[in-house]
């Protein structure tokens, strides 16, 4: 029996099990409370496929049915080409059928028209799918991949064919599905008839696109706010981050370290800290303000919620991204080119203008580009100090929260959302690729760098210090806040926030979490914990399939994955409430919605790094082990992943802390059951409960900074080499593979 | 390492294409069992995936391979009973010496215990007994190099494949290994398939030798067949230098062929050529200079060089010029001297064109 029997018959085994056994549509009270065992399985609602057929009288899913048995039949199929052309026929039928049927049959029968003028009307609907239509689903997905695999399609590789159908399949269910409902959201009104006078409506809205402001009126729609405000963050952030850029590699600054811990901060702070620490120093009682009211008689305003605000705490959370990007862009530059302009009579002001900023320009941009997106995306600052005006980002949480719900306001805000920043994106993309000057060459490169000029050098300085006092005070604002009593009333210290949050008492000799916190708490680490190894194994085996195999539409498919990076949390959280909140997909208010959230979100970063770390291993790696009679399964087990732990951890440790600190898609898909750790907070400030607020936050960035060492020390480090006996030389876990294999 | 199963290899028109560029256009190779065979040919023309595809890491575009009798044309690499020793050697650089060699084992089913018990002999096999714990990092490359080719061979494959094996040596080292390869090969019997860019290393270790260019077997057989009797140009530049000359066919003794180089008569085979103008290919050791003689080809010194234990000499003669090695020293021409070239028995031979 060859191979690719034996992984069919396990495949059909499960199919059979899938039909008879396990309940076709959504369980009401959750799968894994087994509660449907009891009625099964001539329950209607908790029947598998053959008696939702039979008994029920569903009888379109005997379509299902009979593509599966199409797939056994093939099991008898000797010809193995003949056999795999058969199972990729029924498996494109089979989830084309089933995308179909799920969109076209609602709770109430025919969902379209037209198959209602076609086949008559339905005497029954159907609930979203369950269990048993999503396996049977993933199985049809499968039945392509071994048929292409019996075919010779990547080489024969079941398991390669299969991830890639896999990801393919996630990837349009998770994440163009869901933009494509917001589009069709768009144009629909709430019962599901077409209804495009609310998209016209609001794509005509002047509160959207008015220009008021450039002719002398009061204010510009929220769309041109929204650009004008991430350009400026954008700007800003790009100064400030080449500022500290320089400062930590041109000029004898005395922190160079804490510069670089900066670049750690804006990871594990949740996105809204800033404002809200900002809030406490700036805002109406804040310690600022009072300070001045009391000392020079300045009137208390309100100027910090609105544009400003918002502009400076982006400009304080996106500054150590872009410093953490720069850094390496001015690096990059050769000193040898520098060196060369200065025997070339340029002094070091001509040197550093006409040589040294030229070569970082690609960089300068990337950076602009990267605050520009981020800005647009951001959630959190805007939300604490938008005050009535907001951006686009806010705008949509309150179409869907406010007092008037707008579901075709919310998706048109979302689209102008998204078609900024994908222009951005592709901008970056096209405009920037094959314009990189960087010269870091794997020759030692071994000449001085070219100090800054004199005036330039105490430029930096004046801005670079002052800037990271305030982000020193900022960050010792959310530490301290967390033990006053009542902001800017009493100041005296407590205990009591943290304690209201994070009590623990005893109840009949058992543990009681009393703490309000802890519900919220708790949630969120579970989802992190559940996500996090998710997220990074779906982005290195993407990552793996980008950089070693090679297929037709490889391009499209990394561009599509790289994307989603590019969306903003708040589209997604939109789309996702479009898309999931009705069959054939139900999923909000549960805790599967959040983790499909974080790991889709996510990803791109894991496939970056893993592509990144993967680039560096040499493939005959992978073929030496191919050759030694392991199947790619074993071979990315026991060769690419051990050297892949670097990228592993980060993986990881990254998408544990997004899943902690993210708030813009969040807020969207918690419900009562699962609410996470910043929603909560954010309702917290919305009470005006800074106190607890912000020990809750400052409780969050303790817990990742624990968690992160911990990850670090699970997945441990990767040795090639025992203890260095060359006396002097320094130990170093960052080889590059590649130079090992000759060592 | 005991009953070896040595395979044959058929390869049967198989086609491999890149895209729109075709690495290989059409070939068809037979390999005996217990041989070793070497495929030689310039960079780029094609040997790493011919090699690759008989490994099962390409699959051909069209065409069929079989190894021991069985079609193993879509049959994943994993799957195939063949081991190949990689050019850069692959090793797992995680991994130690003595897991390195029972990778493979392990992945075949084999328990633990077993495996490294097999991979100890097959480290002692290759003289790195109780090396087994060291990384690949703090070995030798020639120490590497011999991992690899345990870690390939524990396996008993039928067919053990070789890409470079010795490129990433020193020229000392290559040498000694690649005598090491040979001599562990006729020990054994195994089939191997041996790829490679350089000709002394084809001559020294190869059963047989398919010299490709372009994708295309350009000439099959022994070594000395090679050396001694190229069939075109190409072949013969390629194995050693050569002097391609014009000549004449004057007539045909059996399997022989008189032919007539600038006025002189020659014997040689005729392997099919006809009469005519024909092309002869002369091996630089294979000229006699003779300052006194007349009977030969006249010419005229051009350049000479001395080397040690021979001189080279570029000589002008009315068919074209000769390079000649001379490995009588003591007796050497000056440039414009005139001499006298005869040609030995072996070293000559009419090739196409
Ligand atoms: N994966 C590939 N994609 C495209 N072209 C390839 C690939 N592998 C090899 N080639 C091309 O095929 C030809 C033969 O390559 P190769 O077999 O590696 O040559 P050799 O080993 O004889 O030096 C070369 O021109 C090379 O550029
Ligand atoms: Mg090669």
């Amino acid at each position: 029996m060859t191979s690719g029997i034996k992984r069919l018959n396990v495949l059909l085994g499960l199919g059979i099990f899938a039909f008879l056994f396990v309940p076709w549509y959504r369980v009401e009270r959750g799968f894994y409370s087994f509660d449907w065992i009891a009625g099964f399985p001539f329950s209607s609602d908790q029947a598998p496929g053959l008696f939702q057929i039979l008994s029920e009288g569903r009888l379109w899913l005997a379509v299902a049915l009979i593509l599966f048995l199409v797939g056994i039949g093939s099991r008898l199929i000797g010809n193995e080409d003949q056999r795999g052309k058969v199972l990729v026929i029924a498996g494109a039928a089979g989830i084309i059928f089933m995308a179909l049927q799920g969109l076209a049959i609602s709770f109430t029968g025919w969902a379209w028209t037209f198959p209602e003028n076609a086949f008559g009307a339905l005497s029954l609907g159907q609930p979203a799918m369950g269990a048993g239509a999503v396996l049977v689903s993933l199985i049809f997905v499968l039945f392509i991949a071994f048929g292409l695999a019996e075919r010779g399609f990547m080489k024969g590789d079941a398991f390669v064919v299969g991830s890639i159908s896999m990801l393919i399949f996630l990837v349009a269910v998770f994440i163009f599905y869901p933009i494509g409902s917001m589009f069709v959201g768009a144009v629909h009104d709430f019962d599901g008839s077409f209804k495009p006078d609310g998209f016209i409506r609001n794509m005509q809205d002047p509160a959207i696109w008015s220009l008021d402001c450039v002719i002398g009126g009061n204010r510009c729609g929220v769309a041109w706010r929204t650009l004008f405000l991430a350009v400026l963050s954008g700007l800003g952030s790009t100064i400030l981050g080449l500022a500290f850029a320089l400062a930590a590699t041109r000029t004898r600054f005395p922190f160079k370290r804490g510069l670089r811990l900066l670049t750690v901060l804006p990871i594990i702070t949740p996105p809204f800290v800033i404002g809200l620490a900002l809030t406490l120093l700036f805002g109406r009682s804040g310690v600022v303000t009072e300070a001045l009211d009391t000392l020079f008689g300045i009137e208390p305003s309100r100027w910090l919620y609105g544009l400003t605000g918002i502009w400076i705490a982006q400009v304080l959370s996106f500054t150590p991204i872009s410093f953490l990007v720069l850094i390496g862009v001015v690096e990059g530059v050769s000193p040898s080119m520098e060196e060369a302009s200065q025997t070339l009579r340029a002094d070091r002001w001509r040197t550093f203008w006409h040589v040294s900023l030229p070569l970082m320009k690609p960089g300068l941009a990337n950076a602009f580009l990267i605050g520009f997106i981020e800005s647009m995306a951001d959630f959190g600052n805007p939300l604490v100090l938008g005050g009535s005006h907001g951006v686009l980002s806010t705008e949509i949480f309150f179409a869907v929260v406010g007092s008037q719900v707008d579901p075709s306001r919310a998706a048109v805000l979302a689209i102008i959302l998204l078609s900024f920043t994908l222009s951005a994106f592709l901008a970056q993309r096209l405009w920037l690729s094959g314009k990189n000057y960087a010269t870091v060459t794997g020759k030692g490169d071994s000449g001085v760098h070219a100090g800054l000029p004199k005036s330039l050098s105490i430029t930096v300085h004046g801005i670079v210090l002052p800037w990271m006092g305030f982000t020193l005070i900022v960050y010792g604002m959310i530490i301290f806040g967390g033990f006053v009593k009542t902001w800017g009333l009493d100041n005296s210290l407590t205990l009591e926030h943290y304690a209201r949050a994070f009590s623990i008492g005893f109840q009949d000799g058992a543990l009681v979490w009393t703490g309000v916190a802890w519900n919220s708490f708790w949630t969120t680490m579970e989802i992190a914990l559940i996500s996090a190894p998710l997220t990074a194994a779906v982005g290195l085996l993407t990552a793996y399939i980008i950089v070693r195999q090679k297929f037709a539409g490889k391009n499209a498919f990394e561009f599509a994955l790289m994307m989603s990076f590019a969306i903003p949390g708040t589209v997604i959280g939109i789309s996702y409430i479009m898309a999931f909140n009705l069959p054939p997909i139900e999923m909000t208010g549960s805790a599967l919605i959040l983790i499909a959230c974080f790991v889709f979100r996510n990803m791109p970063v894991g496939v970056r790094g893993g592509i990144a770390a993967m680039s560096q291993l040499d493939k005959s790696l992978d073929e030496a082990s191919l050759t030694l009679r392991a199947n790619s399964a074993r071979t990315l087990r026991k060769v690419i992943l051990p050297l892949l732990r670097p990228a592993i951890t980060a993986a990881l440790v990254y998408s544990f802390v997004r899943a902690i600190t993210s708030i813009s898609a969040v807020i969207f898909l918690v419900s009562a059951e699962y609410n996470m750790a910043t929603s909560y907070i954010v309702g917290l400030v919305e009470n005006g409960e800074y106190g607890i607020a912000i020990a809750y936050s400052s409780m969050l960035i303790f817990v990742m900074i624990t968690v992160i060492t911990g990850f670090q020390l699970l997945v441990g480090e990767r040795k090639l080499r025992r203890e260095n006996r060359v006396a002097g030389v320094a130990k170093s876990n960052k080889f590059q593979i590649a130079q090992e294999k000759t060592a | 390492m005991t009953d070896l199963k040595a395979g044959s290899v058929v390869f049967e028109n198989v086609r491999k294409d890149f895209g729109s560029f075709t690495a290989v256009p059409d070939l068809s190779i037979t390999i005996e069992p217990g041989t070793l065979v070497t495929l030689l040919g310039p960079s780029g023309c094609g040997k790493t995936t011919t090699l690759r595809m008989l490994a099962g890491l390409e699959h051909p575009t069209s065409g069929r391979i079989f190894i021991g009798g069985r079609d193993v044309t879509m049959v994943p690499a994993h799957e195939r009973d063949v081991s190949m020793v990689f050019q850069s050697y692959a090793l797992f650089p995680h991994m130690s010496a003595l897991d390195n060699v029972a990778y493979g084992l392990e992945s075949s089913g084999l328990k633990k215990k077993e495996a490294h018990e097999r991979a100890e002999e097959g480290l002692a096999q290759v003289g790195l007994a109780g090396m087994g714990h060291r990384l690949p990092a703090e070995l030798s490359g020639g120490q590497q190099q011999r991992v690899a080719v345990a870690r390939a061979l524990v396996l008993n494959p039928q067919v053990l494949l070789l890409d470079e094996p010795l490129s990433n040596l020193d020229a000392r080292l290559r040498r000694r290994v690649r005598t090491e390869i040979r001599e562990l090969q006729q020990r054994l019997g195994f089939t191997a398939v041996y790829v490679t860019h350089d000709q002394d290393e084809a001559l020294a270790v190869s059963d047989r030798i398919v010299v490709m260019k372009d994708g295309r077997i350009a000439q099959e057989g022994a070594p000395r067949e090679l050396y001694e009797e190229p069939v075109s140009e190409f072949i013969a530049d390629f194995m050693g230098e050569a002097n391609v000359v014009s000549c004449e066919i004057l007539d045909h003794e059996g399997n022989n062929a008189i032919i007539d180089i600038g006025g002189i008569r020659h014997k040689l085979r005729s392997r099919g050529a006809s009469k005519g103008k024909a092309k002869l290919a002369v091996r630089p050791g294979s000229v006699v200079l003779n300052p006194t003689d007349t009977s030969g080809l006249g010419g005229e010194i051009v350049t000479a060089a001395y080397l040690g234990d021979h001189v080279e000499y570029e000589i002008e003669t009315s068919v074209g010029n000769f390079f000649v090695i001379d490995h009588a020293v003591d007796q050497s021409y000056a440039p414009k001297t005139a001499v006298s070239l005869g040609f030995r028995n072996r070293g000559l031979a009419l090739i196409e064109g």
